[in-house]
Formats: structure tokens, C-alpha cells, sequence
């Protein structure tokens, strides 16, 4: 189980997130929403101790998560990599077992077996010596999910996965996060889309620089939650 | 006709140093080149060949190596980058302008007041082949042989850092280690080349061959491998202009790795301007 607790982020005289305190069971997929710059990235940087947290506490099977980075993966937003860098499919998804393949050493077989099973998941296979600037922003989505895979990680967060993706990939996304589900990984999923997806998510957890509401759909997507979270009516939202 | 040609200047003892020396720094310059423009990091091989000068002075005045003052000052200019970068909102590129001319500016200062002024300051921004020895091409080739080493044992380490860094940190790689690995790196390829090629063309070096090879390669480590190619002909051929054209051997090894880099630019397979339709 991922505990947070009373996560802060102070950035220049401001808070980013303040406050913050959730619980994420094995098994679950989490849907982290909110409006623009409502600090949905920096919760979960600061989850993993990407920026530097004011207060706060996050445990992962009852220790400490910054002990044990190795069981998770995180998949950044696509505008945070340079996707001109000479490398092809195959390589980006094997970086995904570097934790696991450890210093001074090779990628053992197996690791390129299961390179390949991640692969052949998203559909990239046939793609695999293909540098990465020659794909589709789908198929860089699909890469780097199947690095995801690749890692075999239990705690698995990603960050808004389904920006300027195909209907295909978004549906690859969704039932990959359905298989993970079943092998009891916990995922956190920063997602913009208030639409018919919010449906593959079990839980919930609305941002604006503190938790407006957490829980189930009922509990959290009421009118007054996103009303206080986005400042507008449901209506103007667009949700179903 | 052409073997005579090739075989002439090695007769003279400061040629067969120099063009050991260039093959070297051709290696050393490609691989570590790579790192350095991938994290887009070029312009940092600037500020570092200039701020080793106060480095150079004050090792001067000690009457210790030049070479270990130079990266000591080289590194903390880096170091001086990475904070204004870090606890401030301002970029990267404005701190580099500031710290380069500041280093240089401090390195100016401590020539006057040390007296130190037998640093003859035309060598060290132009280089001198005439004053390469052969402990200086031993000392070059055991720093490139450690630079490769570490490059093959931290390779796929190296290569998830520059490619994601975020990614990297978020999976426990020890990243400001692997940082700091690559600022020394680039740090002591700059004061191995120095002598050759001078602090103020040192950046053609590292920037020159690794984009060259970085327009016609889909992977990293053909871009080492070939940005070395290049890297390695270019400074022995300028080392033959230079001897048979009497120009500076520097400017001769720097606009030849330009040439080759218009020629990748308009001709490659892949991205040249002339052949992309």
C-alpha cells in the first residue's frame, strides 16, 4: 500500500501542494485530476522525491518509498523528453531493466524476453529498430508504457498519458492498465479527461494545490468538488 | 608522390607528438562531446576551457601542474553554473555568459597581482603543438583510456540519465553522481586539449565531431564511434595543413571539423538539407 502523508511543496513563497494525504492499495488505479497548474505533476514528483518536499511523509509497504525505488516506474509526460536522442524502440524499453540488471552488468535473457512481451503488449514490436523521432505520439506513448511494463515495478505512476494520443493507443493504455491491475500493481494516473474514461479508474483524488476530494465517483465527482476545484459548473466541464 | 607526402613530417619529432596527440584528443573529444551535446549542454565546454585560467594562475604561482589547477577551476565553474541554475529562476544560458566571463576576468586578475605574467596567454588561448612532449601524449592516452573504460562499465547507466533524466532519478540511479561524472569528464578532456588546440577552440572539439556524427547515426554509440572517426581525422589532417601551409595548427584542426560538419549537414543520408525532400 502507497501512504502519503501531509505531503507539502513550497516553491518560491507559494504553495504548490500542501497538505496532501491519501492511501493507494494494491490493486487500484487511481485517477489524479484537477485543473492546469494545480500541482498534479508536483504531487507526484514529489511523491518520488523528484523535487525537493517541505513537509510530509510517503511510505510504500510500510517503509519509506525512497528506499525502494526500484519497484516503481514513472512515466513522464512526453513534453519532458527529448525525443531526438539516437536511441531506437528497443533500447528506451530495456532501460526499463537497468534497476533490475544492476552496475557493471549486461541485460540478462531474460530481460530481453521480457523486453520483447512488453513489446509485442503495445504493439510495437515490428517498431523495435526504429529510432524514436521516426514514431507518432502514440507510439512514443506505447514505448514508453512498454518500458513501464518492462520494469515490473509495483507502484506505477504516469503522467498524462493520453495527451495528443490515437483512440488505438488509448485503448492499448487502458487495457494494460486493466492487466496491471489484476497482477495487484497500484497505479496513479494524472489524467486531464473528465469524459467516458473515467471509468477505468477505481478511485479518485481532485487537486487544486490541496485535496479538494477524495475517493470513490460518487464521492468525488459531485458538482460542488469540481465546482470548487475548477471554478466553473459541471455543465461547462463537459462531464457525463 | 602522396606516401611522401604523409611520411615527411613524421620525420620531425614535434609532428609525431602532435599527431599522437590529435588522435587522441579526437577520441576523447567524440565520446565525451556526445554526452555533452545530448544534454544539451554545449556552451558549457566554453565556460569551462575559460574559466580555467584563474586555475592556471594561481597553479602557476604554486609552482604545482597546470593541469591540476586548470580542472580544479574548470570544475567549480560548472559547479557555479549548477547553483545560479538550480536556486534561481534564471537559465541556464545567462548564467553560463556570466560565469565564463567572470572566470576569465578573475584568471586576468590573478596574472597582474601574482606576477605570473611568463603564462604566456597567446599558447594558452591559440595552443602550441611546438611545446607538446612525450609525457603530455602518455598523459593524454592514459585519460582516454580511463575516459573509455568508465564510458563502457556506466554506459546503459549514462544513456537512461542523458536520455530521461527524471526517469532516471525516479527509478533510484544515483543521477547528481552520474552528473558530476560527466562534468569531470568534460573537464579534463578541455585541459588535455588545451595545449593543443587552445581554451578558445577547445569547444570544436567536443561540439564539432559528435554533431557531425550525431546528423547520420540512430544510436549512441555510433555516434561515439563515428564522431571519433571524424574527430580523429580532422586533427591529423589539420596537423598536416598546418605543417605544410605554416598555419596555426588550432584554427587549422577546428575549420576542418567544420568541414566535415557542413558536409554531414547538407549531405546526410537521412537529415541532410540537400537531401531531405
Amino acid at each position: 500500500m502507497l501512504e502519503v502523508y501531509n505531503l507539502a511543496v513550497h516553491y518560491h513563497n507559494n504553495w504548490a501542494i500542501n497538505d496532501i494525504s491519501f492511501c493507494l492499495q494494491p490493486g487500484q488505479i487511481m485517477g489524479l485530476l484537477g485543473p492546469n497548474g494545480a500541482g498534479k505533476s508536483t504531487l507526484v514528483k514529489a511523491i518520488l522525491g523528484l523535487v525537493p518536499v517541505s513537509k510530509g511523509a510517503v511510505k510504500f509497504a510500510s517503509r519509506p518509498l525512497k528506499r525502494q525505488l526500484k519497484k516503481v516506474a514513472y512515466v513522464p509526460q512526453r513534453n519532458q523528453i527529448d525525443w531526438d536522442y539516437p536511441i531506437t524502440v528497443e533500447k528506451v524499453v530495456m532501460m526499463g531493466r537497468i534497476p533490475a540488471t544492476g552496475w557493471f552488468r549486461k541485460p540478462s535473457p531474460s530481460s530481453y524476453h521480457i523486453v520483447r512481451n512488453a513489446l509485442e503488449k503495445v504493439g510495437m514490436w515490428q517498431y523495435r529498430q526504429r529510432q524514436i523521432r521516426e514514431l507518432s505520439g502514440g507510439q512514443q506513448q506505447r514505448v514508453f508504457l512498454a518500458r513501464a511494463i518492462a520494469q515490473q515495478a509495483d507502484l506505477l505512476f504516469f503522467d498524462e498519458p493520453f495527451n495528443n494520443i490515437d483512440l488505438q493507443t488509448e485503448s492499448i493504455i487502458f487495457q494494460t492498465f486493466a492487466e496491471l491491475k489484476q497482477q495487484k500493481k497500484a497505479l496513479l494516473v494524472i489524467s486531464h479527461d473528465l469524459g467516458l474514461t473515467l471509468n477505468n479508474y477505481d478511485r479518485f483524488l481532485l487537486l487544486n494545490h490541496q485535496i479538494i476530494a477524495t475517493g470513490s465517483k460518487q464521492e468525488v465527482l459531485t458538482k460542488e468538488n469540481l465546482q470548487k476545484a475548477y471554478g466553473k459548473f459541471s455543465s461547462e466541464l463537459g462531464i457525463i | 608522390m602522396l606516401i611522401s607526402w604523409l611520411i615527411e613530417p613524421l620525420s620531425f619529432e614535434f609532428m609525431r607528438l602532435a599527431i599522437a596527440m590529435g588522435f587522441f584528443l579526437g577520441i576523447l573529444g567524440a565520446v565525451v562531446g556526445s554526452y555533452l551535446i545530448l544534454q544539451q549542454m554545449g556552451m558549457m565546454s566554453g565556460v569551462v576551457s575559460h574559466a580555467v585560467l584563474p586555475g592556471i594562475a594561481v597553479a602557476f604561482f604554486w609552482e604545482i601542474n597546470l593541469a591540476i589547477g586548470a580542472f580544479i577551476a574548470g570544475i567549480l565553474s560548472a559547479l557555479v553554473v549548477m547553483l545560479i541554475q538550480s536556486r534561481s529562476t534564471i537559465k541556464v544560458d545567462a548564467a553560463m555568459a556570466l560565469v565564463l566571463s567572470s572566470f576569465l576576468a578573475l584568471g586576468v586578475i590573478l596574472i597582474t597581482l601574482l606576477k605570473t605574467h611568463q603564462i604566456d596567454l597567446d599558447d594558452l588561448l591559440f595552443g602550441d603543438i611546438l611545446a607538446i612532449t612525450s609525457l603530455d601524449v602518455i598523459q593524454t592516452a592514459i585519460i582516454t583510456a580511463i575516459i573509455l573504460i568508465l564510458t563502457k562499465l556506466f554506459y546503459k547507466e549514462l544513456e537512461f540519465y542523458t536520455f530521461d533524466p527524471i526517469g532516471a532519478k525516479a527509478c533510484g540511479l544515483p543521477v547528481n553522481f552520474l552528473y558530476f561524472g560527466l562534468i569531470c569528464a568534460i573537464t579534463i578532456t578541455i585541459v588535455a586539449s588545451m595545449q593543443t588546440v587552445g581554451v578558445l577552440l577547445v569547444m570544436s572539439l567536443l561540439v564539432g565531431p559528435a554533431i557531425t556524427a550525431y546528423l547520420l547515426v540512430k544510436e549512441l554509440h555510433e555516434m561515439m564511434i563515428i564522431g571519433a572517426i571524424i574527430g580523429v581525422l580532422s586533427t591529423v589532417s589539420g596537423m598536416y595543413l598546418s605543417y605544410y601551409f605554416d598555419l596555426p595548427s588550432g584554427a587549422a584542426i577546428v575549420m576542418i571539423v567544420f568541414s566535415f560538419f557542413l558536409l554531414s549537414f547538407l549531405f546526410s543520408p537521412k537529415q541532410g538539407v540537400l537531401i531531405r525532400k
